[in-house]
């Protein structure tokens, strides 16, 4: 079903709500946008926006309540949670704002996690996550772990690792949160040579304004639903 | 995920925290240990108690008044002399036959003493049972016929009664009455808990004269061989009801000796087996405790495996493999630990042990076993955690 130049998502009047303790909230109440290939877009929106919400459904680690959710041309509501695993796997790219490394395990074995859930064998696996730590300026800290890198190298492993399974979505959560104006320049500067150099988007989602407007395109969130779509072309 | 490399994972998991998975895996080393060094000293006892049932001779049979079971008080002998020739008429070969006549009595030589069972038996009795002369003869033929005074003594008797010098020849009293020793045993050990080595052999004639009976007690029978032990069973046991109408006797052979005792030994086996197995089970309690403390600490590393595309299944399994590996560990350890403890036991100490290849399989399996069922509730809970929620916990 997959329609190779589909859009890399498709949201069309996407619903979440979360049931706590017999009352219903709306976390999202009727969202709809499209994401190109290889676009650039940042989420804004204060806390509460929904932004999170909306995050977790692009990466494919939670289903709408109702509406329609493609990812990579695939609809994620019919999926079970296996499909869902193996959908993240394929087509999404996680960075989050605490790195989500592994500890005691060095970058390279780190940036080839997601190849070990696509079975490939180990020696291709460290192939692939030697040329990836290239692109990000790591080859030199191969067989380090995470408490020998710097917060900047942490993220630049992190990158690494999303973009090693090709992936059409890089969704970065905060990606600078946690690190100094400098460094988070740094990163920025390469999750976005990245983007322009693969055909993967990059979905930003931040609270930061700065960053926000280095985004070709920003979606502003309110109270669940998009309250501005700017310099997009949908 | 390959499985290969899911072993891997576990095992490095494991060795992340090695106090702990070491200590949960002492839980399995002393269960396994235990089943390991209890069934071996079970299945020890069982064969020594058997290789001395065996150790009497073969195809043996024994004839008794009364009905042997548990509810019947020993039944008074009518059996006398005459039984017993109509008894070798029967079998066909007195050298296949041989009696006993028993009684508790003080032996004396000089000033040493001591009081032991004798037994009075005929001249076949060595050719009935396995029963060697260390020094001297047995009793002969003439001996039972005539009713002479002689004896053969155990190994431990003639010790107690002559130290070390030599006790062939020499007088002894039993019950008072002058006896000449003319045999002396080899040293046989103990069959069933009965010392062997202090029993006082004399001839059968002598002994009803000495106690003052023509009673026989009971007729020791070695069958050609192990087919026809049933029959001459029972066609010795049809003459003696022919003879005493009025009086049951029973033929017990040596396959029923050992069948009795045999299950009595297995079911102590059994059950100190079970007593270890509740060990086991602690063990296989305290895994799962620790999985469950494990999955809890790594859940964010679960929310991430699943982000960047595990499955259920791919979490479950890691976790299994972790129970399954801190179990089968121990279990080897345990084995290797019951192994030697079983071997030293054996060295030091008169109680038999045996380890044996099925209870060594058995606690492998048993400890695998424990792994994967005490495994699976962590398991599946670690495969069914939310991503979303496994991500957001710090």
């Amino acid at each position: 079903m997959t329609v190779p130049e589909s859009a890399a998502v498709e949201a069309v009047d996407v619903e979440r709500t979360y049931d706590l303790g017999g009352v219903t909230v709306p976390a999202l109440r009727g969202v709809s946008f499209t994401v190109e290939r290889a676009a650039y877009v940042a989420v804004v929106g204060p806390s509460g926006s929904g932004k999170s919400t909306l995050m977790h459904l692009l990466g494919g680690l939670d289903r709408p309540s109702a509406g329609t959710l493609r990812i990579d041309g695939r609809d994620v509501s019919s999926l079970t949670p296996a499909e869902l695993a193996q959908l993240r796997n394929e087509t999404i790219g996680f960075v989050f704002q605490s790195f989500h490394l592994l500890a005691r395990t060095t970058a390279l074995d780190n940036v080839a996690l997601p190849l070990v859930y696509r079975g490939l064998s180990a020696r291709e696996r460290r192939a692939r996550a030697r040329e990836m730590l290239a692109r990000v300026g790591l080859e030199h800290r191969v067989d380090h772990r995470p408490n020998q890198l710097s917060g900047g190298e942490q993220q630049r492993v992190a990158i690494a690792r999303a973009l090693v399974t090709e992936p059409t979505v890089l969704l970065a959560d905060e990606p600078t949160g946690n690190l100094d104006t400098a460094t988070g320049h740094a990163v920025m500067e390469l999750l976005e040579r990245l983007n322009a150099e693969s055909n993967a988007a990059l979905v930003l989602v931040t609270h930061d304004r700065e960053v926000a407007a280095r985004a070709k395109r920003r979606i502003h969130m309110r109270d669940g639903v998009i309250e501005a779509d700017e310099g997009g072309a949908a | 995920m390959r499985l290969a490399e899911a072993w891997r994972v576990a095992l490095d998991a494991l060795r992340a925290n090695r106090l702990r998975s070491g200590l949960t895996m002492l839980g399995m080393v002393i269960g396994v240990g235990a089943v390991v060094v209890l069934v071996a000293l079970g299945t020890g006892t069982k064969n020594e108690v058997e290789s001395q049932v065996e150790g009497l001779g073969a195809n043996l049979m024994f004839v008794v008044p009364g009905k042997v079971d548990f509810n019947s008080a020993p039944t008074a002998s009518p059996l006398d002399t005459s039984d017993l020739n109509a008894v070798i008429r029967t079998v066909g070969d007195r050298d296949r036959v041989t009696v006993s006549l028993t009684s508790g009595e003080t032996v004396r030589a000089g000033r040493n003493s001591t009081f032991t069972t004798v037994l009075g038996v005929m001249e076949t009795t060595p050719k009935v049972f396995v029963r060697t002369v260390h020094s001297g003869t047995y009793l002969a033929r003439t001996d039972v016929d005539t009713g002479r005074r002689v004896a053969v003594l155990g190994s431990k008797t003639a010790h107690v009664l002559f130290g070390d010098r030599e006790a062939v020849g020499r007088q002894i009293t039993i019950a008072g009455v002058r006896f000449r020793v003319v045999g002396v045993f080899e040293p046989l050990g103990q069959s069933l808990g009965v010392d062997r080595d202090t029993e006082v052999h004399i001839p059968i004639s002598t002994a009803q004269r000495l106690f003052g009976t023509n009673r026989i007690d009971a007729f020791a029978i070695k069958a050609p061989d192990a087919e026809s032990v049933g029959p001459l069973g029972d066609r010795v046991l049809a003459e003696l009801r022919k003879r005493h109408p009025d009086t049951e006797f029973s033929a017990v052979t040596q396959d029923q000796i050992l069948g009795v005792l045999a299950d009595i030994l297995g079911v102590l086996t059994t059950v100190l087996a079970a007593i270890a197995g509740i060990s086991l089970l602690v063990g296989g309690v305290g895994v799962s405790n620790i999985m469950l403390v494990s999955v809890r600490e790594r859940t964010k590393e679960i929310g991430l495996r699943k982000a960047v595309g595990a499955k259920p299944r791919d979490i479950g399994v890691q976790f299994l493999l972790e129970a399954v590996l801190l179990t089968t560990i121990g279990g080897v350890l345990g084995m290797a630990l019951g192994v030697a403890a079983s071997l030293i036991t054996a060295a030091l100490s008169p109680v038999p042990a045996t380890v044996t290849w099925w209870s060594l399989a058995l606690a492998f399996g048993v400890s695998a076993g424990v792994g994967i069922i005490f495994g699976v509730v962590p398991a599946q809970r670690a495969g069914r955690l939310d991503p979303v929620v496994a991500l957001r916990t710090e």
